[in-house]
């Protein structure tokens, strides 16, 4: 592809992701939403959340891998445990991590 | 109570945004070598790092330049992948609706997953007179360290180790910030709803999985949240 075309294809698709990042924010005025609309703002984080986490964890190549063999979904389950114990991000990420590290060496 | 002041809130950002840096810089350097090796030109390469700042969208409309994909297509492709950023600004958008229009085109232009995870974290804690400072902490952070892991990667090329799982810090960070959302029937249901329905449309291209599996999640708990509403009206009758 011309180098032209990829500056294109940067700046076009720029745009359009800056476009959807500032729409609630400052395209679209608040109060004019629906009531139903603004009630479910408060479910997006839990949402989004956990269904960026999930599929991380029990889909490997885009199957679901539901066994002792899938080392993520082992090293999420102890990192759930101590995400719920300490609230701690970097206490979870850690044993997360280590936890995956571990059980690539058994 | 006394909020916080300004440069206290954006240090706190700065640094509640290191532990994601973990997996956020392994993907700058990959983003930067792949880019390279799908035949984009250095700078350009930086170009989709300083213009598009989303990881996910830079990777597949990488992949698409070296596949000979048509421009027009991959502009789309990058518009679908981010479609989820809509839920961001959504979510956002009460907390910023007081301050200047300069804050809130700042804010936008960093508003990224990592950004988001963050600042519904801080919006949970409550003394927010100054809190976006804190998002604009989070933000630059993310963006300083996404453009010099680029760099790095396209100075580097494919010379990286791809041994070690430091990809899997961001959903663990995600499940850390996912913890605090969970406090009531309504809000476990839309997290129950959002990583199912994600599972099961983990198949669906350009992560529409995501987007749709989110706003299915949000009606789920409403509609918990209205049956519970109505179910301690009942008992009150």
């Amino acid at each position: 592809m011309p180098e032209g075309s990829i500056w294109i294809v940067v700046m076009l698709g720029g745009l359009a992701t800056y476009l959807i990042r500032l729409s609630f924010i400052a395209l679209v005025p608040h109060e004019r939403l629906p009531a139903a609309f603004r009630d479910g703002l408060r479910f997006i984080p839990p949402a989004v959340l956990s269904a960026i986490v999930l599929p991380e964890l029990v889909l490997r190549d885009g199957a679901l891998a539901l066994s002792l063999d899938n080392h993520r979904l082992l090293a999420g389950v102890v990192a759930a445990l101590v995400a719920w114990r300490t609230r701690s991000t970097w206490l979870t990420i850690g044993a997360g991590l280590l936890a995956l590290i571990l059980l690539s060496l058994l | 109570m006394t909020a916080s002041p300004p440069h206290k809130e954006f240090l706190d950002g700065v640094r509640d945004q290191l532990p994601l840096l973990l997996g956020v810089v392994p993907f700058g350097l990959i983003f930067g070598a792949l880019a390279i090796s799908a035949g984009v030109p250095p700078l350009a390469a930086q170009g989709f790092s300083l213009v598009i700042f989303a990881g996910s969208a830079q990777f597949i409309a990488a992949t698409m330049v070296g596949s000979g994909a048509l421009p027009g297509v991959i502009v789309f492709t990058i518009l679908i992948v981010n479609l989820r950023h809509a839920l961001y600004s959504a979510s956002l958008a009460p907390h910023l609706a007081h301050l200047p229009r300069r804050w809130k085109l700042a804010l936008s232009w960093l508003l990224t997953d990592e950004a988001f995870a963050m600042a519904s974290a801080r919006y949970r804690r409550g003394e927010l007179a100054q809190a976006h400072w804190y998002l604009l902490g989070t933000g630059m952070t993310l963006w300083a360290s996404w453009q010099v892991s680029t760099s790095l990667g396209i100075a580097l090329g494919t010379r990286l180790p791809e041994d070690l799982p430091l990809d899997f810090a961001l959903p663990l960070t995600f499940l850390a910030i996912l913890r605090p959302n969970l406090v009531d029937p309504p809000s476990w249901a839309a997290a129950a709803a959002g990583g199912l329905l994600a599972v099961l449309l983990g198949g669906l291209p350009f992560k529409l999985g995501l987007v749709v599996a989110s706003m299915a999640a949000v009606g789920t708990g409403l509609a918990v949240h209205r049956l519970s509403g109505r179910h301690k009206a009942d008992g009150n009758a």
